[in-house]
């Protein structure tokens, strides 16, 4: 048998090592959810209030997060907007609304949840509604990351919110405080009452300031 | 110590503008700490300025200027290569002065 | 006509707000016009020259043979080029935990002391000086981080993902807010860091003198701060997530001005 020339070897040897070379040149095919887990639980700590358990995800941040900013494909959007209206509950004693004056102090109220504060309690804090909603006439320090809510009651007609007419629309609304993702399953907007943010009394307030004929929200 | 002045002193024609910002913390006594306990007042009382050794500037300041104060003013016939000193004088007593040439 | 003077006020209130709006962001750059040669930012730059001139530490050394990416004791132009990839320590650093490798490399401090102290605080308030003074040496420069090292490109793929992870009390992430043009929170203007928001704005903008609580807030220290509003637990300073997220934002930033140090409300 003829041996094989050096020639052809050195060849050889070569072509394997300008293949090899070639493949190190191109992005290794990372695992990107492992990483980005590591990478979060090597990043933070617990402070306060705010532990690292916060960073663990649900369907709904997962599938969000890993959309990178796009809506989810429908199959997956559905089943998560299935998941988080099973959470809603209805007020325990079935009554939707509570005062406005209230509602407004809430809707004004930024706090809570932070690692400075010092509760994390539901109802500690307020709503933060107007960081992303217009929402009273005389408050023109609003956000706009979210859609106005000015005149958002009588816009949908609600004249009498204790009316059979109304229920849908009173229905929606406490649907979208207590869980909005049930909605739209990427909403920017925290969950209040499945997340515990809000009490039941507080999130009946902020239903009199959207819906109650006679809140300023829809004079 | 006190950290140092940031002084400049720019001529046209025959005006000097004269920018000055101070390190102070300017702490008005009104303040609380995070135990409740009111933070002593401590700020600048007094700044005075001069050029090429003669007082140009003097100023009575209290607890209403706020911290990390910036200071601008014009100076009448001065040159270039000519020193102006600023120096502030607070309520504890402490001073401190600072100069730069006119540019 | 009720329908037309209804329409007539919520223009006119909407107007209204939207002139407090604009008039607030012209307040600003007002306010940042007549203060341009009194930023109290310079206080914290004269502090951060002096520092890196000077001989500290257990090995007595300056910071003079610092590489911040450039080669040794090069300052003129690092900060646009951070973070990036760096073969001495193995890791993608940006300027502020580079900094603190270099005090613990050429200057024997102890750098997880230094990363636990607080913001403003001892050691942490010196690499804040020290970073307001590098930034300032690349001042209207264009940013321009390199992504020719895999691990640099790695950190902007993580850094990416890191924008978008929701999580926290709100479900909140950095993209909640920052993934859209021309949003506000309140009145306060909201950049859009998923692509170039323009010269000195975002991370174009920071460091910082905050004029509002008197504070030299650093990059590390915004991020600190944005995940406190986020209702997330707290970032490990010069953590992997942090740099990773200066990556994607300086990378996205490529070509937009440094207005570094700048001044804030």
């Amino acid at each position: 048998m003829k041996r094989t020339p050096h020639w052809m070897l050195a060849a050889g040897a070569a072509a394997v090592v300008t293949v090899v070379a070639g493949c190190a040149a191109m992005e290794p095919a990372y695992d990107y959810d492992k990483l980005v887990a590591e990478m979060m639980k090597a990043s933070f700590r617990d402070q306060g209030i705010a532990k690292v358990d916060r960073l663990t995800q649900d369907a709904a941040n997962a599938e969000c997060s890993r959309a990178l900013g796009e809506p989810l494909p429908n199959p997956i959007g559905k089943a998560v907007e299935n998941a988080n209206h099973a959470t809603i509950r209805k007020p325990s004693d079935g009554k939707y609304l509570g005062n406005w004056q209230a509602g407004e102090k809430i809707a004004q109220d930024g706090r809570g949840q932070t690692w400075t504060d010092a509760s994390a309690a539901a109802g500690a804090g307020g709503g933060n509604c107007y960081n992303c909603h217009q929402i009273g006439k005389s408050e023109i320090s609003f956000g706009t990351l979210g859609p106005s809510l000015y005149n958002y009651g009588k816009i949908r007609g609600v004249a009498d919110p204790a009316s059979p007419d109304a229920l849908p629309v009173i229905e929606y609304t406490w649907g979208k405080l207590y869980n909005a993702k049930a909605f739209n399953a990427c909403s920017l907007m925290p969950r209040f009452g499945n997340g515990h943010l809000l009490t039941e009394q507080q999130m009946k307030d902020l239903m009199a300031l959207l819906l109650d004929p006679k809140s300023p929200v829809n004079q | 110590m006190a950290d140092p002045m940031r002084i400049r002193a720019q001529a046209a024609g025959d005006k000097t503008t004269v920018r000055v910002l101070m390190s102070h913390e300017m702490e008005t006594g009104q303040r609380k700490d995070a135990a409740g306990k009111t933070i002593p007042a401590w700020f600048i009382q007094e700044v005075t300025a001069q050029h090429n050794g003669k007082t140009v500037l003097t100023a009575q300041w209290g607890p209403a200027v706020s911290k990390n104060p910036f200071m601008q003013f014009v100076v009448r016939g001065a040159k270039a290569g000519d020193k102006i000193s600023v120096t502030w004088v607070d309520n504890r007593g402490e001073k401190r002065t600072d100069e730069a040439t006119v540019a | 006509m009720k329908r037309i003077l209804l329409a007539g006020a919520l223009l006119a209130m909407a107007t209204g707000a939207m002139a407090q709006a604009r008039s607030a962001a012209e307040g600003i750059a007002e306010y940042r016009k007549m203060l341009e040669d009194g930023n109290p930012a310079e206080l914290y730059e004269a502090k951060g020259e002096a520092l890196w001139k000077q001989k500290r530490g257990p090995k007595n050394a300056s910071l003079e043979q610092c590489d911040l990416g450039k080669g040794a004791g090069v300052v003129k132009g690092v900060f646009v080029e951070l973070p990036r990839w760096f073969g001495d320590t193995k890791k993608v650093e940006d300027l502020e935990s580079r900094l603190v490798s270099c005090m613990a490399m050429l200057q024997g401090l102890d750098a997880a002391e230094i990363a636990k102290t607080p913001f403003g605080r001892g050691e942490q308030a010196n690499v804040t000086a020290l970073a307001t003074w590098i930034a300032s040496e690349s001042r209207g420069m264009r940013f321009n981080l390199p992504q020719s090292h895999p691990k640099e490109r790695l950190s902007y793929e993580l850094g990416k993902r890191a924008f978008f992870y929701r999580g926290g009390s709100h479900d909140f992430a950095c993209a909640s807010c920052h993934a859209e043009d021309g949003k506000r929170i309140r009145l306060q203007e909201l950049p859009n860091l998923t692509r170039n928001p323009g010269d000195g704005i975002g991370f174009a903008a920071w460091p910082a003198y905050r004029v509002s609580n008197g504070q030299m807030w650093s990059m590390q220290l915004r991020l600190n701060d944005c995940f406190r509003q986020q209702r997330f637990p707290y970032p490990g300073f010069g953590s992997d997530a942090t740099i990773a997220l200066g990556t994607y934002m300086g990378v996205n930033a490529k070509g937009a001005a440094s207005i570094a140090p700048a001044i804030k409300r």
